[in-house]
This record gives C-alpha cells, sequence and structure tokens, in this order.
C-alpha cells in the first residue's frame, strides 16, 4: 500500500517540472551547458596563454553582465557559476561572482543550491568576509526537514566556516548527532571534528558526544569519530588511555569480518577503518606496557590475517608494522613484524619497495641487524633509477651511519645532491650531509673538502646554520692545538685554490665563508703574503656575479689582512674603488679601512691576529660622541628623541584621551614603545643623552643596540658571549683508527671497480661491507658504543641547537662590538650615523618587549624567591611529619598549611595572597619520590619539585632538569633552594614559569638525576600538566576602569549557561568563579556582575555577567583572541559543576 | 588529513582543483603547476609518492599521483594518511566516476566539474575520508537527485513521503531504492 503511495508522490516532481515554462528544463539547459561545452572547447583549441587569457576575459565579462542583469533565472544562475568556477580553477579572478554564489546557495531549489554552496566552498576561504552572509542559510538548511539540505549545510561548515560564527551553528550539530539517518550523524561527526580543528575550546565540553558517536550502532558513524580520536590522542595520548579496550574490540570485529558485507572492499573488510584503528593503537601503546599488553592478541590476528594478495591489505600490513614497533615491545611480534618488512622490501612491487624502505628508515635504530638482513636490497634500492627510492635509501642510510661508515655514505649523499634539482631536497640532504661531517669526519682535509661540496651546492639555499656552525667550529677550535690550527691552514690552502681557477662560480654564502676564513686564517700560510691574498679577494670584489653582501664580507676580510700587510697596492685600489660606492654599508666599510690604515696602532690593536672569539671592552654609551653631541646642542639644536618618544608625541597630539589608565602593559595594544625602560631604547638614545644611555646601561646592557649601528655585513656569526662558558670541543683522536683506514680503502677499492661489470656482484658486496660496518653484533664496533664513537670530531651539534635562540640576538656582538670604536674615526661622516639612526629607530621598533619584560621579572623575582622558600619549606614538613598524601583545594591550601606548621608565622604575611595547589607525586621509585606543587605567584607560575629520598638517607647530587618546552619561558630560581633539611633527605627546585605563547593544555616535562651512596647515578622522568588556567590572576581595576578596557578590546565571545535559580544564582556564581578561575568580580549591579583577570604576562580579558529568566548570559572580551573562547569553556565548566561541589 | 584533491590532464590544465586548506588563488595555481612539473616528468614504472616538500605548507606533506589515461590524479596528504590507502582511494574514487558517467573519460570531468565535485564531496568532506563504499557514494548522490526531484513539489507532500520512508531504514537496506522509483525524468540525463 505505501509503495503505491510513494510511487504517486515521487512521481510527482517530475509532472510539476514538465509543466515548466519554456518545454520543460532540458531545454532550458541546453544552451547554457554548451555554453560551457564550447569555453572549454575554446580554452583547450588554443595554443598560447596570451590568447586563453583574451578568451577567458572575455567570457568573464559577458558573465558580469549576465549574473547581475536582474532577469536571469536561478537556474540560469546556476550554469554561469559553473563556467564561473571553471575559470577560477584556470586561475583567473571570478571575484564578482562570489556574491552571487550564496545567493544562490540561499535562493535555490536543491540542484541549485548545491551549486551555490559547491562555489561558495570554492570559491572564499575561511576568512572571507562574505562567508558572514551564507551562516543564515547554513544556520536555515541545518534546521530543514529535508535531509539533502541538511547535508549540504553540514558539508560547507566543514569546509569552509568563519570561526566566529560556530556558536550559532554548534548547538544544531549536536543535535544533529542524535538524528535518526546515520549519514546525517556521520556528517555532523566530522563537522565537530573540524570545529575541533579550528577551535578546540569550543566543543569540549562535547567531548562525551564523541564518545557517544564512537559507541553508534552504525559504523560509519564509528568511523567517522575515529578521526577526532586520531586526532586527541596525538595531541595527549594519557587521557584515552581508558578507551584501549574499546578500540581493540572494534578492531578484532572488523578483523573477524563481523562487518557488514557492503563494508568490504576487494574483500577486506573495511580496510580504512582498520588502518584508523592500528594508528591509534600505535599512539596509544606507545611506552605503555600495561596497554600494549591489551593489544598484542589483536595486533597478532591482523598480521596473520592480511594475507591476501591486495594492494590494500599491504596498507593494513604496514600500519602493524608500525604499531608493532611504536609499542611496548613483544619479541614474537617483533619478529613476525620484521619478517613483513621483509616482504615489502623484497617486493618487486615499487610502492611496497618504497614502503618497506620506510619501515626500516623507522625501526632501523630499534633493530639495526635488520637493515643487516637486507643490505644487498638496499645496495640495490641505491641505485634505481627511482630517485623517490635512491631518497629514502639515503633516509635509511643516514640512520645508520657511524664513524666507520660516514665516507661511505657521505658520497652517496653527494652524488644524489649532485643530480638532483629541487630545493627542497638539496636543502634537506645538504642540512644532513653537513651533520654527519661535522659529528663523524675522519680526518681534517675529507671534512673540508665535503663542507666544500655542501657549500658550492648548497650554494645559497641551505640553512644559515651550516655556514655559521661551521665558522664557529673552525673559530673556537678544539682542545688539540696542532689539530685545530691544521684544519684552519688546510681551509685556506683549499680555498685558495678554489678561488684561482678561472671561470668557475661559487654561490654568495660560499664566498662569505672563503672571505671570512682567509681573512682570519691566512696568517697561518708560509707560502704566500697577505698581499697575495688580498688580490684575490680584489679580484673577487670586481667581479660582476657578486652580491654587495658578500661584498662587505670581502672588505671585512681584506681590513683585517690590512693590518698584516702595511703597504699594499691592492687595498689603495680597493678604497678608491668603494669609497664612492653607491652601497653606504660598504661604503661605510671602506672609510674604516681608509681611516685605519691611516693609523697602523689603532688597526693592529683592533683587529688582532686569531682573536676572532675573545671579548672586547666596548663603550656602549658612545660617551666620546658627548662633544659632538654637546656642540650640536649648544648650536640650537633640538635634543634628540627616542623613536618611541616621538611616536607617542606624535599620537598624543592626534587624540586627546588618556590611553593609559591602568598602569598594566597591554603589548598588544600598538604603543609597544611606550613604557619601554632602557632594554629596548639603548640604541636609540645614543644621540640625545649619552650619560643617562650609559646609567641604563649598568642594570641591563642589551648589545643588541650597539650591533644594530654596524650592521651585519661584514661582521661574522661568532661566538656569542653567552656560549663561551663551558663550551668545550672534545680533543681529537690522534690518528684516525686502523678500522678505519681499512673502510676507506674499502670503498675506493669499490670506486675503482665501477667500470667492471663482471664483478658486480662483489662489488655491491664490497659496498655493502663498507656501509654496514659498525652495525650488528658481529662487526668491531657494537652499537652500543656508539654514541662514545659518534663525537669523538667535532662535538658542536648540541650544544649549538641548544644556544641558538640566544645566538641569534646576539651573534654578531663581539666582533661588531669590536670594531664599534671605530666611530672615533668615522664620525665626522657625519650622515652615516644619522643614517644609521634611523635605521636603528626601526630596529627598536621591531624588537619584541623581551628585554623590558625579563627586566620586571627579575626585579620581582628576587622578594618572590624568598617568599617561595618559606612556603615550600613549611610545606615540606608538613609532608614529612604526616606520611599520607595531601590534596588540598587550592583556596584552603595556604590556610591549612600554616596552620599546621609552627614556624608558619612569617609565611602567613607572605604567602596569604598566593594560592598554591596541593601537593602531588609525579614519579618515584624505590628509593626517591618526586612531587610537585604549583604556587600561583602574581606574575608567574612557580613551579616546586622535591625529591624526597624515602629511606632518609642522604641524597647525594640530587639534580633536577626541566626539558624546554616551546610555550614556556622557565627560569630557575637558584637563589632559594632550600638549606639541607632532614638530613638531607630532600631537595627541592624551583622554576618560574611564563607563558610565552598561549596554549590550553600543556605538558612539561623533566628529569631528576640523583646518586645514592655508593651506587651509580639513577635518571628518573616526570611530568606535569599545566592548563592556561595556571596563568590566569584576577586584574583588580575600578568600574570605570572596566568600562573604557571594554571598548577597547574587539575579541568577544557570547555564552548563555542553564542554571537553576538565576536570581539568586548570581553573587554564588561570581563568587565561584572568583574562586576557581581567580576572576576578580569588579562589581556587582543588580542583576549584572562585572569580572576582570588577566592572562600572564599582560593580557587582559574582562566578562560581564547578567543573569536573565533562564539562566546567565557570560560575555568575554579580551585582547587576546583566544582568550574569551578558552575563558567561556572554563567557566562553563565550572558552573556545570555547581556550586556544591 | 587530505590536504588537496588535484586533476588535471597530460598538459597540465586542470580538471579538477579541491583544496582543504586556505589557499590564495594565487598559490593555488602555483601548487597545480608545481605539482603538474614534479608529477609529470616521472616514469611510468617509479612509486606513486613524491615528497611535495615546501609546496603545501610543510614538509610533512606528500603527493600521491596516479596518472591513468590522460589524466593525473593527485592527493596530497600529510603523514596521517596512509600511503598505501590513499592509492587505493583512488581506486575507488575512480571506479565511482565510472559507475557516475559510464566509462568516464576527461571530457566528462571538464564538462561536469559541479557533479565530480559532488561525488567527491561525498568521499572526502573536509579533509577527511568519509565514505569509502562505492555503491554508498553513489547511492548518496542519486539520493540528492531524487530529493532535488522531490523539491520541486509541495513540501507537504514530500515531507510525507520522507517521513514514511527514510527514518529506520537499515544501511544496508539501502535507501538508494528510492531512485529506481523516480524513473527517467529527462531533466536529470
Amino acid at each position: 500500500m505505501s509503495d503505491i503511495v510513494e510511487r504517486t508522490l515521487t512521481a510527482l516532481p517530475g509532472l510539476f517540472l514538465q509543466s515548466q515554462p519554456g518545454g520543460g528544463p532540458a531545454a532550458a539547459k541546453t544552451p547554457f551547458s554548451s555554453r560551457l561545452g564550447g569555453l572549454v572547447r575554446g580554452v583547450t583549441a588554443l595554443s598560447s596563454k596570451h590568447e586563453e587569457e583574451k578568451l577567458i576575459q572575455q567570457e568573464l565579462s559577458s558573465l558580469k553582465a549576465t549574473v547581475s542583469a536582474p532577469t536571469t533565472t536561478l537556474k540560469m544562475m546556476k550554469e554561469c557559476m559553473v563556467r564561473l568556477m571553471y575559470c577560477e580553477m584556470l586561475g583567473y579572478d571570478a571575484s564578482f561572482g562570489y556574491i552571487h554564489a550564496i545567493k544562490l546557495a540561499q535562493q535555490g531549489n536543491l540542484l541549485e543550491k548545491r551549486v551555490g554552496y559547491l562555489a561558495v566552498s570554492l570559491f572564499l576561504h575561511e576568512s572571507h568576509e562574505l562567508l558572514l552572509l551564507l551562516v543564515n542559510t547554513v544556520v536555515k538548511d541545518l534546521q530543514s526537514t529535508n535531509l539533502v539540505e541538511v547535508c549540504m549545510a553540514l558539508t560547507i561548515v566543514s569546509q569552509i566556516f568563519p570561526r566566529e560564527m560556530i556558536p550559532a551553528v554548534l548547538p544544531l550539530i549536536e543535535d544533529k548527532l542524535q538524528h535518526s539517518k546515520e549519514i546525517i550523524r556521520r556528517k555532523a561527526v566530522l563537522a565537530l571534528y573540524k570545529f575541533h580543528l579550528i577551535a578546540p575550546n569550543q566543543v569540549q565540553h562535547i567531548h562525551i558526544k564523541f564518545r557517544k558517536a564512537l559507541c553508534d550502532r552504525d559504523v560509519g558513524v564509528m568511523a567517522a569519530s575515529l578521526h577526532i580520536y586520531l586526532r586527541m590522542i596525538k595531541e595527549n595520548s594519557s587521557g584515552y588511555k581508558d578507551l584501549t579496550g574499546s578500540f581493540v574490540t572494534i578492531l578484532k570485529q572488523v578483523v573477524g569480518g563481523k562487518l557488514p558485507v557492503d563494508f568490504n572492499y576487494h574483500s577486506v573488510p573495511a580496510p580504512w577503518l582498520q588502518i584508523q584503528l592500528l594508528r591509534i593503537l600505535g599512539l596509544l601503546g606507545k611506552d605503555d606496557q600495561r596497554t600494549s599488553e591489551l593489544m598484542y592478541d589483536v595486533l597478532d590476528e591482523s598480521l596473520r590475517r592480511a594475507e591476501l594478495n591486495h594492494n590494500v591489505t599491504y596498507a593494513i600490513l604496514f600500519e602493524c608494522v608500525h604499531t608493532v614497533y611504536s609499542i611496548y615491545p613483544k619479541s614474537e611480534l617483533l619478529e613476525k613484524a620484521a619478517k613483513c618488512i621483509g616482504k615489502f622490501v623484497l617486493s618487486p612491487k615499487i610502492n611496497l619497495k618504497y614502503l618497506g624502505l620506510k619501515a626500516l628508515t623507522c625501526v632501523v635504530q630499534q633493530d639495526p641487524s635488520l637493515a643487516l638482513q637486507h643490505q644487498m636490497t638496499i645496495i640495490e634500492c641505491l641505485d634505481h633509477p627511482d630517485p623517490i627510492i635512491k631518497r629514502e635509501t639515503l633516509e635509511l642510510l643516514y640512520r645508520i651511519t657511524n664513524s666507520q661508515n660516514v665516507t661511505v655514505i657521505v658520497q652517496k649523499m653527494l652524488e644524489y645532491l649532485h643530480q638532483s634539482k629541487e630545493e627542497y631536497i638539496i636543502v634537506n640532504l645538504v642540512g644532513k650531509i653537513a651533520e654527519l661531517a661535522e659529528k663523524y669526519a675522519p680526518d681534517n682535509v675529507w671534512f673540508i673538502q665535503t663542507m666544500n661540496a655542501v657549500f658550492s651546492v648548497g650554494g645559497d639555499v641551505m640553512h644559515p646554520d651550516i655556514p655559521s656552525n661551521f665558522l664557529r667550529l673552525l673559530a673556537e677550535g678544539f682542545d688539540d692545538e696542532m689539530e685545530e690550527q691544521q684544519l684552519r691552514l688546510y681551509a685556506v690552502q683549499s680555498y685558495l685554490s678554489l678561488l684561482d681557477m678561472e671561470n668557475v662560480f661559487y654561490p654568495q654564502k660560499f664566498l662569505q665563508v672563503m672571505s671570512w676564513v682567509l681573512g682570519e686564517y691566512s696568517y697561518l700560510l708560509d707560502t704566500e703574503k697577505p698581499e697575495d691574498v688580498i688580490k684575490r679577494l680584489y679580484k673577487l670584489l670586481m667581479s660582476d656575479s657578486i652580491s654587495s653582501e658578500t661584498k662587505a664580507w670581502l672588505i671585512a676580510a681584506v681590513t683585517k689582512l690590512t693590518a698584516q700587510a702595511q703597504a699594499s697596492d691592492t687595498v689603495e685600489r680597493v678604497i678608491q674603488e668603494f669609497t664612492v660606492s653607491l652601497d653606504t654599508c660598504i661604503r661605510q666599510h671602506t672609510f674604516e679601512l681608509k681611516h685605519l690604515r691611516e693609523n697602523v696602532e689603532v688597526m693592529k690593536s683592533l683587529l688582532p691576529v686569531n682573536k676572532s672569539c675573545e671579548d672586547m671592552v666596548v663603550d656602549a654609551s658612545l660617551s666620546f660622541l658627548d662633544g659632538y653631541v654637546a656642540e650640536g646642542l649648544s648650536q640650537g639644536a633640538a635634543p634628540y628623541k627616542p623613536h618611541h618618544q616621538r611616536q607617542e608625541e606624535k599620537l598624543s597630539q592626534e587624540k586627546v584621551l588618556n590611553f593609559e589608565p591602568y598602569g598594566l602593559s597591554f603589548s598588544s595594544s600598538g604603543f609597544t614603545g611606550r613604557q619601554s625602560p632602557a632594554g629596548i631604547s639603548l640604541g636609540s638614545d645614543i644621540s640625545g643623552n649619552s650619560a643617562e644611555a650609559g646609567l641604563k646601561e649598568t642594570n641591563s646592557l642589551k648589545l643588541e643596540g650597539v650591533k644594530k649601528l654596524w650592521g651585519k655585513e661584514g661582521y661574522l656569526p661568532q661566538k656569542e658571549s653567552a656560549a663561551g662558558d663551558g663550551a668545550e670541543a672534545p680533543p681529537l683522536p690522534p690518528e684516525v683508527s686502523p678500522s678505519e683506514n681499512i673502510d676507506q680503502a674499502a670503498a675506493k677499492r669499490t670506486q675503482a671497480q665501477v667500470l667492471a661489470p663482471s664483478k658486480e656482484e662483489k662489488e655491491k658486496q664490497l659496498l655493502a661491507s663498507s656501509l654496514f660496518v659498525g652495525l650488528g653484533s658481529e662487526s668491531t664496533v657494537s652499537l652500543l658504543g656508539k654514541p662514545d664513537v659518534i663525537s669523538h670530531k667535532f662535538r658542536r651539534k648540541s650544544k649549538v641547537k641548544a644556544a641558538k635562540s640566544g645566538e641569534a640576538a646576539s651573534t654578531h656582538n663581539l666582533t661588531c662590538s669590536s670594531l664599534n670604536s671605530l666611530s672615533h674615526v668615522a664620525y665626522e661622516e657625519n650622515d652615516y650615523l644619522t643614517a644609521l639612526q634611523d635605521g636603528e629607530d626601526t630596529e627598536s621598533k621591531d624588537l619584541p618587549l623581551g628585554p623590558e619584560l625579563s627586566d620586571s621579572e627579575s626585579l620581582s623575582e628576587l622578594p618572590l624567591a624568598e617568599k617561595v622558600s618559606d612556603c615550600s619549606l613549611s610545606a615540606l614538613s608538613l609532608f614529612a611529619d604526616s606520611d599520607m598524601e595531601i590534596f588540598q583545594p587550592p583556596s584552603s591550601a595556604a590556610a591549612s598549611l600554616t596552620r599546621d606548621i609552627a614556624s608558619a608565622s612569617c609565611f602567613l604575611e607572605e604567602t596569604a595572597g598566593d594560592m598554591c595547589s596541593g601537593r602531588m607525586e609525579v614519579c618515584s621509585d624505590e628509593t626517591v619520590s618526586v612531587s610537585s606543587y604549583k604556587l600561583w605567584k602574581d606574575d608567574c607560575l612557580l613551579m616546586v619539585w622535591s625529591v624526597t629520598s624515602k629511606s632518609g638517607s642522604q641524597l647525594k647530587g640530587a639534580d633536577l632538569d626541566i626539558f624546554p618546552a616551546q610555550n614556556f619561558k622557565i627560569s630557575e630560581q637558584r637563589g632559594c633552594c632550600l638549606p639541607v633539611m632532614e638530613a638531607g633527605s630532600t631537595k627541592n627546585f624551583q622554576y618560574s614559569l611564563q607563558m610565552e605563547k598561549p596554549f590550553t593544555e600543556e605538558n612539561l616535562s623533566g628529569f631528576v638525576n640523583y646518586q645514592m651512596v655508593d651506587t651509580h647515578s639513577v635518571q628518573l622522568e616526570f611530568s606535569v600538566n599545566l592548563s592556561l588556567l595556571d596563568f590566569i590572576r584576577p586584574l583588580k581595576i575600578s568600574t570605570e576602569d572596566f568600562g573604557k578596557l571594554w571598548l577597547s578590546f574587539a575579541n568577544d565571545v557570547k555564552q548563555n549557561i542553564k542554571i537553576s535559580e538565576p536570581q539568586a544564582a548570581l553573587p554564588s556564581a561570581l563568587k565561584m568563579l572568583q574562586q576557581k578561575l581567580r576572576l576578580h568580580v569588579v562589581d556587582i549591579q543588580g542583576n549584572e556582575g562585572l569580572l576582570a583577570c588577566r592572562l600572564l604576562p599582560s593580557t587582559s580579558s574582562l566578562l560581564h555577567c547578567r543573569v536573565h529568566a533562564d539562566g546567565l548570559a557570560l560575555w568575554f572580551r579580551s585582547s587576546c583572541p583566544a582568550l574569551p573562547d578558552y575563558l567561556s569553556y572554563q567557566c562553563q565548566k565550572v558552573m556545570m559543576v555547581g556550586p556544591g561541589i | 588529513m587530505i590536504k588537496a584533491i588535484l586533476i588535471f590532464n597530460n598538459q597540465g590544465k586542470p580538471r579538477l582543483s579541491k583544496f582543504y586548506q586556505p589557499h590564495s588563488g594565487d598559490a593555488q595555481q602555483q601548487i597545480i603547476r608545481t605539482t603538474f612539473h614534479l608529477v609529470s616528468k616521472r616514469d611510468e614504472n617509479v612509486c606513486n609518492f613524491l615528497e611535495g616538500g615546501l609546496l603545501i605548507g610543510g614538509s610533512d606533506n606528500k603527493l600521491n599521483y596516479r596518472h591513468s589515461a590522460t589524466l593525473y590524479f593527485v592527493f596530497c596528504v600529510d603523514s596521517s594518511e596512509s600511503e598505501l590507502g590513499i592509492l587505493d582511494l583512488f581506486q575507488v574514487f575512480m571506479e565511482t566516476l565510472d559507475k557516475g558517467f559510464e566509462n568516464v573519460c576527461e571530457l566528462d570531468l571538464t564538462f561536469h566539474v559541479d557533479k565530480v565535485h559532488n561525488i567527491l564531496a561525498e568521499m572526502v568532506m573536509g579533509g577527511m575520508v568519509l565514505e569509502t563504499n562505492m555503491s554508498e557514494i553513489d547511492s548518496q548522490n542519486k539520493l540528492e537527485k531524487s530529493e532535488a526531484g522531490l523539491a520541486g513539489s509541495p513540501a507537504r507532500a514530500v515531507s510525507a513521503v520522507k517521513n514514511m520512508h527514510l527514518p529506520e531504514i537499515p544501511r544496508n537496506i539501502n535507501i538508494g531504492d528510492i531512485n529506481i522509483k523516480v524513473p527517467n525524468l529527462p531533466y536529470f540525463k
């Protein structure tokens, strides 16, 4: 019966459509569709880009006329959109049609709407302003009873949706999770996933619904939710361990073929689902034995089942292998996985071979013998015609490099490098070669030659660290004086011979390296005089292919050499040539050279031989300019004002309002320079009053300002002051070990035999033996010993990386500042100075507020340190005399601590303002336990870790280190380490944390090293979870200020929360926010409340709450875009829990 | 996540481009050009994976491509996708196109860009693989067609039909049944 009704009804639309004017849709469609066809054919027939452009422009202008004509029907519009899409795809701008696409999505019938949505998703991007016009349409369609409309709306939401409009559709999409149709639920889950990606805070409260989606009765919905889980587990695997069982069960069912047949793909059950699950399991089981044990069975099953010979089973196998190797190892599984890798590597199918190599690369560090097993295949892959395979092989070799096979491997890499032209590959490979060369270089000659190859191939695309690391290595030298000199000498010699070659062009970076080395170390040459070197440099200087930056380097080198060779005609010529140069930088350097030459004594003291790494005393205040400044002032010149002061004055002229009512520093407010004290403005104060500048310099000397005066060209990145201390390179081995000699010999032999085809096999084996030496147990050097062998040459890399951040700011300091006193000579070149100051001003604007912040911090740290030591002392003794674990709610922590401790009278006063968290044990073993707590100081988060010996015996040399985290600035508070207490069984470590980049949750991890009496040292790792909430502090401002601030903030979020008895709830709700989120209640007026807080160091956020009939309306505003979202989420969380808890 | 899906022919003329991350128009053209350049010079008997490098942001990304007759299909994906899995996704995509167009060829893709996009939207949503079941993708598309047809009729009648049928149909029975009963509307051909 219903069948008949249905048939009738479904036939209806056909009838309706046929009755349309114009002879039905077919007739209406033809002309338009053929127009697209005509366009396509026209474009295809054209031969030149120019003609195509002409045709498309023609087409676009006719389209423009059509779409804006009022007579254009929606159906015509639809066809126009398709043509517009085609034009956009070819790269022509069709922005006039965007608004019509939105209109079409709004007004059209289903088919037209679909084209409209499609066009919108292709034309616009997430932050396009027109997108706001679409929101209403989306909301309407989400509420539609028509499934297709809902689907379309969900699709567009997951493709592009403005972030700030998410709250408008979020509840609607949440509802769709309960929709009766699986396709809608599935799309809703993916749309929410998209929200999770772009605004994670706004969907945090529906995580529980994701769990429901995971348990959905439809497999498709469950599969969609795996996308979310994969992502979330990647971010934080520890939070989802409880789901391991579910994932395992699902995978078991899938592998066991329990799914409906239509999920099979080439008779493999839901392969993509399996892949997802295996990835999730791999993440969950990483370094976690208990979780891993849950999945051994199902992994075994998967490995066993996946034996069909179809491409997609290999995909599953590959994931299996990957998972087996990333979870806690089980030998039985590893064995099977290794066998699988073999299948991949040995497969004749090239894709599988590629993946096999990839798998090998992943596991080779865990199991080097695997590489040995497949060594012949690897050798074959090295000569594979496919460059991608070759590259992957090199990647594998890179992982197994040691000091014995480095020459062969680097040679293979260089061979590949010479053939490839893609920048990405060159950058990547050059970096690796440089790293290997530094780590494992067997001798000086090889090292310099390899680096020469790196520089000449990598040229100007390579990472700038490579040349600066290389130069630092040369400059700082190592313990063995002889070896060091030889390295330098060899470098000089090889560069000279390279420069002597005719008609060879070197990259600019390489020339810069050469000129620095020649300038510094030519004195080591016995055979050639400085004059000869200068001549060569001169020749380079006159060449056309040299950039002006390189010229500056060259002139710097000439200047250094001039100090050693006084009378030189070439220098004379250089001076003549470049004092008239149009490039001010080069001209300045030349003038310096000119004036220095007139005073040989000054020159020699300024440019000593081989002293590039030593500090020089600099008059950073430029006091020698005082006379000049005084003269200028007496002649009526206006006193110098720093740039920020000038800007401020300009602003204050423009606007009468005072924008600075709170004494807070709003770093993002745009008037950054305003509050900056000494740090920033040092450089720009110069000509004003150097006495003042000098004073400032005494408390915080930042040399950035001085450095900038001289520009970076010509002065080399050298050792920065910070890196100077304790940076010692290990001694060089006096001779190359015999085994290395053999390897090299083997390698040479291999090369020699390349042309003999009959011996090919043998040759490969030789190559293999030289490549895989040092791997596996049978070789002379065991892999375990490798870390020791690694770095007997230039062990600089790790330190360099650690110091990198500091280096960026201060690399040039030393040499530059050493030349700084040159300004004695140069200051008559008055225009230089002013020109430089201008440059300086712009520089200082670019500087972040860093110095200023650190200043204020270090000031406040002193009293803070005392407070902390008191506090942790008391907390400790509390902990020591009662054995139970203490978890205290933050608000009462301070109080209960004080109650228990006799000596806490001073503590009460000092910590009354600060709240502290309960103590938590973060890790322990049989001898020590480490616990931590947080202290929410007014200006930072103070983390205190205490290491307690369980036996009460002496802890020797306990030491705690925190891994650097990118989002924090961590500084240790050494001064406040507690005196030894409780027979030395406890040691405290305190770190103050500042947030550098906002985040919601972040792990901070570190390790403890300790040594018990007569045992070796033990290392324990721990981690602590920090949330943004730890960095929120109350902001105490007046209602009036609140009003002003409110208007000045641009980012806002509104949120409604349902609470019972809203009228009575306001005071208690506010109180709760004050307690739990540390917001400051500014004012309560009737049914409205104002709260304020700041995010350390200085981002503030305001909250306006209003009670209405069915809940609480929260309205957040802040200067930081992410903060309101986060706060609103936190508020919701607090409110949901309710006041009772 | 899938970052972008590109289809172009042997001459490098784009036939379909879909980006799941925002790029300016010029950047998109640049990506298409570079990708074509990278892909077109590969031999026939080499692997289907390429490192796109800095192409679409981040060295994490890979190009998976497939050459069939006159067209190159390229998926740009990040490391969270399985390489071989993507290769089979090509297969699914092509087979679905084949079903949709009956012996699909380059011309079909050119003249029915919107249709191809719609099929793609059923497979990949916001960069995530949504559906890999060919008949399902197909039926979703047909469902839309049939619904589109219904849209022309009075709303009450339509909702009557829908309420009567759509909910509670188990998946493996397939909603596609409806289509059979919407015979040969000239409009959809």
